[in-house]
């Protein structure tokens, strides 16, 4: 905890607003409000306001990306190796803010909250939530923290996505922006293993139509969703590399169902850890928004998506990466050339698959550090 | 490639780029505030020198992810991962004005696919490449009666990239071949002090590289081999 390079203690913050009648109009016709958003910041902001970076997170992810929020926690943020003083995003020059996301089960607005209208929780009843709408609401938050132009925004996965969606709906505000592992649009291949996790999810018997609060959770079926996911997160390489195919403390094949390959333990143990971390409903709702994704949708072709865009891309792909294959950010950075946009296109070569982006990398770190340090100074 | 790099300060903020002969002699073809893209662009030395002397918008392909890293240091936001004999779609036709590639076409699958495509998305394109019938080559293969190792091909056969190397007339052929108008043929001859000179007298014998500025378009209906 006296790491120079931590951030150190810090606690999440939330904002409220949308406070009916002043609801927000979500992209399926739906209004929500009111909306609390949860986020943490690090750093200090310039006196320009020039100097802020918005951090956003992938599926199961959460606002506290770097340090602790209470002494003597055992892990720090999702991205503490990205974040802190010295690090990647230095929060001695820069102001990092890292937004969670509407529909999610770490504090902000989600199907867990209490309806107020009912005084329950929303389940099934909470509308469905899209990328833009994520998108929209931390537009609120930054509105909130006074900031008229954000120096980067950034994220990997869903928050590559987000990324993308940010500089299409307000290029104004974004100077530098950096999605990572990430796409325009999901494959049909990657829907199917999403909806593969919700079907899990709903044929849990404790799922029961999605209202279940205080009550037994489905916690099988989310598990199932979480171990699917997993696989798809990690190259083939990089699991046979890990486990290959050795057995969990035993020598000979147990000739029954139990776990016998660590793989099998592995997957089982992430699966039941997520479950205490994380809300089934939301895994269905933020799995469908990842899978409505389609930036160039609304446009016609992701050339006329960009065709107004202003800042400047850093596209970072991973060799291994089958979920969000390479060819997804070519197809990105193609649509960035040919509309003219600034764009830097490279794909690190890893054996970790999909997850590289959460990883600790050199290659990520000096790629980032110095497409902040000449894009804040204005590089062309 | 290429050797014989020389470092050179481009400010006073003490900004050093590493720069080839032939990179020298291209910079001084380029004019000021143009849309340059060099293929296999490297570490970016020449497209630094080129926004900072030129003050070109510069745009860099390269296929090493090591290289664009060093780009990226560099200040360069317009370099892509890419290979260049998958070609140039994304790039519009005659979207660029210069596109530039030194001491790459010998490593190339397609030499002649690429080249199209260069002039295809460019006003004017700049080729340098390593001359094959420079006379040391032609006499370790005449008189050694071996695989030709010089400053410009340092490689051993079983180990070189350059699986398409040309010579000066042959060059020409090619261009004429691709449809492409020769501006300007400048014959390389590098000294010991690594000063690039010009070769006027029988140039395919005396030198070791040649930059040719071309453009898309027939070209005239000059004798064989007549440079313009």
């Amino acid at each position: 905890m006296g790491d120079p390079g931590s951030v150190g203690i810090v606690k999440t913050q939330h904002l409220t607003f949308a406070e009916p009648p002043q609801e927000m109009l979500l992209e399926c016709g739906r209004s929500l409000g009111p909306i609390t958003l949860a986020y943490e910041t690090y750093g200090e902001l310039s006196a320009a306001k020039d100097n802020a970076v918005l951090i956003l997170h992938a599926l199961s992810g959460n606002a506290h990306a770097a340090g602790y929020n209470q002494p003597g926690e055992r892990q720090p943020g999702w991205w503490d190796i990205m974040i802190g003083p010295g690090k990647a995003f230095d929060t001695r020059q820069y102001f990092v803010i890292c937004s969670n996301v509407i529909g999610g089960c770490k504090g902000s607005t989600g199907p867990s909250s209490v309806n107020p209208q009912t005084g329950r929780p929303y389940g099934l009843s909470f509308p469905i939530v899209t990328i833009r709408d994520m998108v929209n609401t931390q537009r609120e938050l930054i509105d909130h923290l006074g900031i008229n132009q954000l120096l980067c925004v950034v994220g990997g996965s869903m928050g590559g996505m987000q990324v993308l969606q940010w500089v299409v709906s307000y290029p104004d505000r974004v100077r530098l922006a950096i999605p990572i592992a990430t796409t325009s649009k999901l494959s049909a291949q990657a829907i199917a293993f999403d909806e593969v996790g919700r079907q899990a999810i709903q044929s849990d018997p404790h799922w029961k139509e999605g209202d279940y609060y205080g009550k037994p959770i489905p916690r099988r079926g989310l598990a199932i969703a979480r171990m699917i996911g997993h696989i798809t997160y990690l190259s083939e390489r990089s699991m046979h590399q890990k486990f290959g195919r050795k057995l969990q403390d035993k020598t000979e094949y147990g000739y029954n169902f139990l776990a016998d390959f660590q793989v099998e333990s592995y997957l089982q143990y992430k699966g039941d850890n997520f479950v205490n971390r994380f809300d089934a409903n939301s895994y269905l709702y933020i799995s469908k928004a990842m899978d409505y994704f389609d930036l160039a949708q609304p446009y016609g072709t992701l050339e006329q998506a960009f065709s107004g865009v202003k800042a400047k891309f850093l596209v970072i792909s991973f060799s291994s990466d089958w979920l969000f294959p390479s060819y997804q950010s070519k197809e990105i950075v193609s649509a960035l050339r040919r509309v003219g946009a600034q764009a830097i296109y490279t794909e690190i070569q890893t054996d970790y698959g999909h997850d590289a982006f959460l990883l600790e990398s050199e290659q990520l770190s000096s790629l980032i550090t110095n497409f902040l340090s000449h894009g804040r100074r204005g590089a062309a | 490639m290429g050797g014989l790099a020389e470092e050179i300060r481009l400010d006073d903020a003490g900004t050093v780029v590493r720069l080839t002969p032939d990179h020298r002699t291209i910079i001084d073809l380029i004019p000021e505030g143009t849309r340059v893209m060099d293929l296999g662009c490297g570490e970016g030395d020449l497209l630094l020198a080129l926004k900072v002397m030129k003050k070109v918008r510069a745009e860099g392909i390269e296929l090493s992810d090591a290289c664009i890293q060093s780009c990226v240091a560099k200040g360069l936001f317009n370099v892509h991962h890419g290979d260049l004999d998958e070609g140039l779609a994304d790039y519009p036709d005659k979207s660029i004005d210069y596109v530039i590639l030194t001491n790459t076409i010998q490593v190339l699958h397609r030499p002649m696919f690429l080249i199209r495509e260069m002039a295809r998305v460019s006003k004017r394109c700049i080729v340098s490449f390593p001359n094959f019938a420079h006379w040391p080559v032609r006499w370790q293969h005449f008189f050694g009666g071996r695989m030709p190792k010089t400053e410009k091909l340092p490689y051993e056969w079983y180990e070189t990239l350059n699986i398409h190397l040309t010579t000066i007339i042959d060059f020409r052929d090619f261009c004429r071949q691709a449809e492409l108008t020769v501006l300007q043929e400048i014959p390389l001859r590098t000294s010991a002090s690594g000063r690039c000179i010009v070769v006027r007298f029988l140039p395919n014998l005396l030198a070791d590289s040649a930059i040719f500025v071309l453009e898309e378009g027939d070209p005239p209906p000059a004798k064989s081999g007549t440079p313009r």
